[in-house]
């Protein structure tokens, strides 16, 4: 399996962003996907600085995609995409279905992201018809779903499974993180860039149950599957996505390689993952 | 503008039409339509007399199988399609692109509308689907404001038809995995949110009631506060050492007053949400619907709500309060 970077789904400094790039350069990554996939109002860097990164990324020899927004709604969020997918050189994950379109109308073959709706091998055929080459799994989709499609379709596009990280489970026109600061959204102050890793909430009693990060709400931990990673072999993943965090990244990413490097699995650190086992999300099914 | 209303069942779609739905919208007994609820739907032999009562009246009936299918589910779907068109529907609502794609291979001359769940936004993603499946009709997803409604429909990829009024999904719809991630009961795979059977109601000694969802804790509620279903969305959360509804406070959209800027923007038709609503709920909104219409089509330069309206759709609102939702910017 091979090991990729999910794209950055806070909103950071420009210079954390430069610095944090810099140093993922360094990493045994196979495959890093970047770009902005959360909110077009977070401008630190522009389209054109992230397809600059990615370019630069790129010319280390890497395999690098560019990531597109989940949730597009006005039109200067289309032609930031339309530069995305013409950027020329570098493959595009595509989160919605105006970037499948951009995409197929120019013939380019492309990443489906987990924000697209795939939840079949009649879909997986047709978005491979548009030119889908791998598949990133929505976040619902766990081990049974890859052996039913794999009993289905016929070939299988490369698959990739988020193996770290906080999942991302909807997406609104409303920004939950302007809510919470009581600002309007159009006057949001660019806020987020205060949360690196977004805003706690919990329930009442004080368990931690989600957490808000712009118009995208998603889950409290950090979702972890390095001690599946012996299912994922199993079950004919091709990549494990870790989604960047502010701290530790570079340990994560170490402790993913050398599971991957030695055929082994990972004591947990994160959250179990209850999608990959068939059941709830948030049910630690291994819990003690 | 045509008004699309919905019918959970026989006497709901009845009341659609007596009070004047031009379209009624309805699922089948079963996971193909998102409203997969215990006791609502309708059966074959339903479906059959609802559309000759429609069709005797010279209205038309929707089938939403608008779920998305496993590989292995997927040939139930593709049996709905064919009953649904076997049984004379006017149009079949999808999201899903393997159930629409057999929908156009096997019945490409009835009309395919792509179902809110398919969540397109722009004029991008409705193209994909107006080429790749024909569509007949979008349903535009509630997160668009009024401006951005009126670009779509000036673009014109295909006809548009938005929400008008119900109950209000703050995210977007077919990407809001919250119910699914608490309970496994998924929106866009069991046509089920927050499902009853993981809903505890818990009264405390001082009176308090808390509810939770399969364990998890969604609200409190005091004695005398009235409380609603506790889907996540609308539940009561700490952010930041406050506890408020961080999501999302019940409430239904209401977009009556917009009326005339939709039928200008030139929206073919209007939906009311509520398969799971009774018939006395169909057949009040409905009325008072058909008769803004009706007003606004015989007087166009000089249409008013009627107050008399608004306390009408208030009444069957969430929490008793209505708002213009994503259309209007503030609210975001």
């Amino acid at each position: 399996m091979r090991l990729t970077l999910g794209p950055l789904q806070y909103f950071w400094p420009r210079e954390t962003v430069y610095a944090f790039y810099r140093e993922a350069a360094q990493w045994p990554l196979d495959v890093i996907y970047l770009g902005e996939t959360v909110c077009s109002k977070r401008r630190e860097l522009r389209t054109r600085d992230w397809i600059e990164l990615a370019h630069e990324l790129a010319d280390t020899g890497r395999e690098v995609v560019l990531s597109s927004l989940a949730l597009l709604e006005a039109e200067s969020e289309l032609s930031a995409l339309r530069r995305l997918v013409e950027n020329g050189r570098l493959r595009v994950e595509a989160n919605d279905m105006s970037a499948v379109q951009l995409l197929r109308e120019r013939g380019l073959p492309f990443v489906g992201g987990p924000a697209l709706n795939v939840y079949n091998h009649a879909t997986l055929r047709l978005l491979q018809e548009d030119g889908l080459q791998r598949l990133v799994l929505g976040v619902e989709h766990g081990r049974a779903a890859i052996e039913e499609w794999r009993a289905h379709a016929a070939p299988l596009p490369e698959l990739e499974v988020a193996g770290w990280g906080r999942l991302p489970l909807a997406y609104s026109a409303r920004c939950f993180t302007a809510r919470a600061l009581d600002l309007a959204k159009d006057d949001c102050g660019f806020r987020c860039i205060e949360h690196p890793d977004g805003l706690p909430l919990t329930s009442r009693d004080g368990t931690p149950f989600l957490t808000v990060n712009g118009i995208s709400v998603q889950t409290a931990g950090a979702c972890d599957l390095g001690p599946e990673l012996d299912e994922l072999r199993a079950a004919g993943v091709d990549l494990v996505r870790l989604y960047p965090q502010r701290e530790g990244m570079a340990d994560i990413v170490a402790r993913f390689r050398h599971a991957l490097d030695q055929a082994g699995t990972l004591p947990r650190h994160g959250e179990e993952n209850g999608y990959w086992r068939g059941t709830a999300g948030m049910l630690q099914v291994n819990a003690p | 503008m045509r008004l699309v209303c919905p019918a959970g069942s026989p006497p709901a779609l009845q009341a659609a039409i007596d009070h004047g739905a031009d379209a009624v919208y309805v699922g089948f007994r079963d996971q193909t339509n998102a409203r997969a609820f215990p006791g609502l739907n309708f059966t074959e032999d339903d479906l059959r007399r609802g559309i000759t009562y429609a069709h005797a009246r010279g209205r038309h009936v929707y089938v939403a199988l608008n779920t998305y299918p496993s590989p292995s589910g997927l040939g139930a779907w593709e049996a709905a399609v064919d009953r649904a068109a076997g049984l004379g529907v006017d149009a079949l609502i999808c999201a899903d692109m393997g159930v629409l794609d057999y929908a156009m291979r096997r019945h490409p001359d009835l009309p395919r509308h792509l179902s809110v769940q398919g969540s397109a936004t722009t004029h991008a993603a409705l193209r994909y689907y107006r080429e790749r499946f024909g569509i007949a009709r979008a349903v535009l997803p509630r997160v668009l404001s009024l401006q951005q409604v009126e670009r779509l429909c000036e673009q014109a990829v295909v006809p548009i038809e938005v929400f008008a009024f119900g109950s209000l999904c703050i995210m977007v719809e077919g990407r809001c995995q919250l119910s699914s991630y608490v309970t496994g009961a998924s929106p866009n795979r069991h046509g089920v949110c927050s499902p009853a059977k993981c809903v505890r109601w818990i009264e405390e000694a001082d009176g308090v009631r808390s509810v939770t969802l399969n364990g998890r804790l969604i609200d409190r509620f005091e004695p005398d506060e009235p409380a609603g279903y506790p889907t996540v969305c609308k539940g009561r959360y700490d952010v930041r050492g406050e506890v408020f509804h961080a999501l999302e406070e019940p409430t239904s959209l209401n977009t009556l007053e917009l009326l005339p800027r939709l039928q200008a923007a030139g929206v073919v038709a209007l939906k009311v949400e509520g398969r799971q609503r009774g018939q006395a709920y169909v057949a009040s909104v409905t009325r008072v619907w058909r008769e803004a219409l009706d007003r606004l089509a015989r007087n166009p330069q000089g249409w008013q709500p009627d107050p008399a309206w608004q306390r009408e759709l208030a009444r069957h609102a969430e929490g008793r309060q209505t708002t213009l939702g994503p259309y209007h910017r503030s609210w975001h």
